[in-house]
């Protein structure tokens, strides 16, 4: 019976591992490139931007205990935001604001990236007070809602006045710069060329690193207690003297404010938002990055989310050859064929894995 | 000295009077005792003092300042702390960590100290590990601090459902029937801590089924029924009280 729970996992055994881990993250665009183009570079820092949504919805769903389905929205405010403020669209509606910016609406990103987490997080305190008293499945209706009520907004305030371009989205946002580098086409750093799209992956790298250590600190906290312990039975939490109205509204404003950044990097690096981005469908999927990863669970959280967004571009990709090889023809179409994939692993997971693929504790010497 | 005292607290539900007119004076440093046939009202005054449930009426007075336990979040900082009858633990927690959100009320950490971590936020975190781990040993179970709660014996839950309640540093520790479901030596047990915490300057409050546990437990008790107190004073003037021999032997032995 191996009941006591390890207060760390064994530091010494695993520092190899750990070392060739960072080896392979730290050339990983310089291999994928290698194997298959610069697609699977766009297809890795993609990957990243859903580990930073995965990571954002952990806190509420995972921390704090709170099914949240309309997380997407937080992203949409990040992605719009960083639009409105970092393109010249509203400057075409509003000619008005030429006056006061005559060399058109540039927004640093430096001052956008903090913007979108209050204004996210506000968002996020925005959905949550409404909706304390709930749990669960009314809980999980109400977000639906929320998220929405987001998407169908952005969709529609193209009239009277056309502030988000409706469904035909807005195009033309900056591309992000830092230090005068600009994270567009290619770079010459130190004098080696290199394509953007590597550079965005570190950026985007050195933000997850910054998310993580933040979720990390908070979960081994009196924070993070206070959340789990919401999570358990919120009557006891409150019994021990916890607020569990506030703790509830910082971890909707903590996830909607990591979802709000990756908005932020999403508009950039795209260089167009519309509301096609923003669908339940999105919120669903990080939902299931999640639970499947291991709910709660920093690193079960990154492995769903990178197992769920790389994993059906490879599919995408290989679908078709296989299958020629295999059959002379396709048979299955590879986008039918990927959520097959998804909904079957979903199902597994839940079958053998409730509590994720990498769940935080061992929790299997209770069967 | 009085403690807590509780006047003309009444509690319905519907139509069903559950407390009547109930007034207690609880001493500091005793263990008091709440007992009554089932159905009495023990345990509904018990979640009335505990901010469970909300009083129709009534008056509360702990350490000699007015206490009223309409936000439950409240009443551990007021100082009274309680265990429930059915265990209640954070059950995927550690034993450790359970005892370490008991500190919650006691700790000021924030946002900034759990990102930050400075110095001020690391001394208290150890500060409340220390503390933690000084109650599991009171309690007899620190050689447990990293199996998860759940998979604790059951006798050692109902410690651990202690300590928690201790690490909130109550003035009043309200136990719901500490001994439901022990076995004999357990409940032996049991009673040495509880007097062990009497005799390190707690006060205990204690609803219990086992009327020869607290009749040995107590300094002083109230007998409820049907909503009422129908006798109070040290368990010998208890036991012979006419109003107590007939609630539970039903009438006869009087009649």
């Amino acid at each position: 019976m191996s009941a006591i729970l390890s207060e760390r996992p064994v530091r010494k055994r695993i520092n190899s591992g750990v070392l060739l881990l960072a080896a392979a993250m730290i050339l990983a665009p310089w291999i994928a490139s290698a194997a298959g183009g610069n697609y699977w570079v766009r297809v890795i820092d993609f990957t990243l931007l859903y580990i930073m949504l995965a990571l954002g919805l952990n806190i509420v769903v995972g921390f704090t205990g709170l099914l949240d389905m309309g997380f997407i929205a937080f992203y949409a405010v990040g992605a719009y935001l960083a639009a409105l403020l970092a393109s010249p669209h509203l400057l075409e509606t509003f000619p008005a604001l030429q006056t006061l910016f005559p060399h058109g609406m540039h927004t640093s990103y430096l001052l956008l990236v903090p913007l979108a987490a209050l204004i996210a997080g506000a968002c996020g305190i925005l959905l949550g007070a409404p909706t304390l008293g709930l749990r669960g499945d009314y809980l999980a209706i109400v977000t639906l809602g929320f998220g929405e009520i987001i998407r169908i907004l952005m969709r529609n305030l193209d009239r009277p006045v056309n502030i988000t371009n409706g469904a035909k989205g807005i195009s033309g946002v900056d591309t992000l710069s830092l230090f005068g580098l600009s994270f567009k086409g290619m770079i010459h750093l130190f004098g080696v060329r290199i394509p953007a799209l590597y550079l965005w992956y570190y950026l985007f790298a050195l933000l997850i690193i910054a998310i993580v250590m933040a979720c990390v600190r908070l979960q081994r906290s009196r924070i993070g207690r206070a959340w789990h312990a919401i999570r358990e039975d919120e009557e006891v939490a409150r019994v021990m003297g916890i607020n569990v109205r506030n703790y509830k509204l910082l971890a909707f404003a903590l996830g909607a404010s990591f979802g709000g950044i990756a908005g932020v990097m999403f508009a950039s690096f795209q260089g167009f938002v519309s509301p096609e981005s923003f669908t339940l469908n999105e919120s669903i999927v990080v939902l299931a990055m999640v639970v499947l990863g291991g709910i709660g669970h920093v690193p079960g959280v990154i492995l769903g989310a990178v197992l769920l967004s790389a994993l059906p571009e490879v599919l995408r990709s290989q679908a078709v050859p296989i299958q020629q090889a295999l059959f002379g023809s396709v048979i299955i179409d590879p986008e039918i064929l990927r959520q097959l994939f998804y909904g079957l692993a979903l199902v597994l997971v839940m079958l053998f894995r409730p509590h994720g693929l990498w769940p935080a504790r061992q929790l299997e010497e209770k069967a | 000295m009085s403690l807590l005292q509780v006047s003309h607290l009444k509690k319905r539900f519907g139509g069903v009077v559950a407390v009547n007119d109930v007034s207690l004076t609880i001493n500091a440093g005793e263990i008091y005792g709440l007992i009554g046939p089932n159905g009495a009202g023990k345990t509904t005054c018990f979640n009335l003092i505990t901010g469970l449930y909300r009083a129709d009426s009534g008056h509360f007075t702990l350490g000699g300042s007015a206490y009223s336990p309409h936000q439950i979040e409240k009443v551990a900082e007021a100082g009274i702390a309680r265990t429930f009858q059915n265990l209640r633990l954070f059950n995927e927690m550690s034993v450790l960590e359970n005892v370490m959100t008991g500190r919650h009320v006691r700790t000021r950490n924030g946002l900034w100290a759990a990102l930050s971590r400075h110095r001020r936020a690391r001394a208290e975190e150890a500060k409340t590990e220390r503390l933690a781990w000084h109650w599991l040993e009171y309690t007899g179970i620190a050689q447990f601090a990293h199996y998860r709660a759940s998979d604790l014996a059951y006798g050692h839950q109902r410690r651990l459902e202690i300590a928690r309640a201790l690490a909130t540093d109550p003035r009043l520790l309200a136990l719901d029937e500490p001994a439901a479901g022990m076995n004999a030596a357990e409940k032996v047990a049991l009673g040495t801590l509880l007097r062990r915490i009497r005799d390190d300057g707690k006060t205990l409050l204690i609803i219990e089924h086992d009327v020869r546990l607290i009749m040995s437990l107590c300094d002083r008790l109230s007998v409820l029924d049907y909503g009422r107190v129908i006798a109070e004073g040290t368990p010998q003037a208890v036991r012979r009280h006419p109003e107590v021999i007939r609630a539970w032997l039903g009438g006869e032995a009087h009649a």
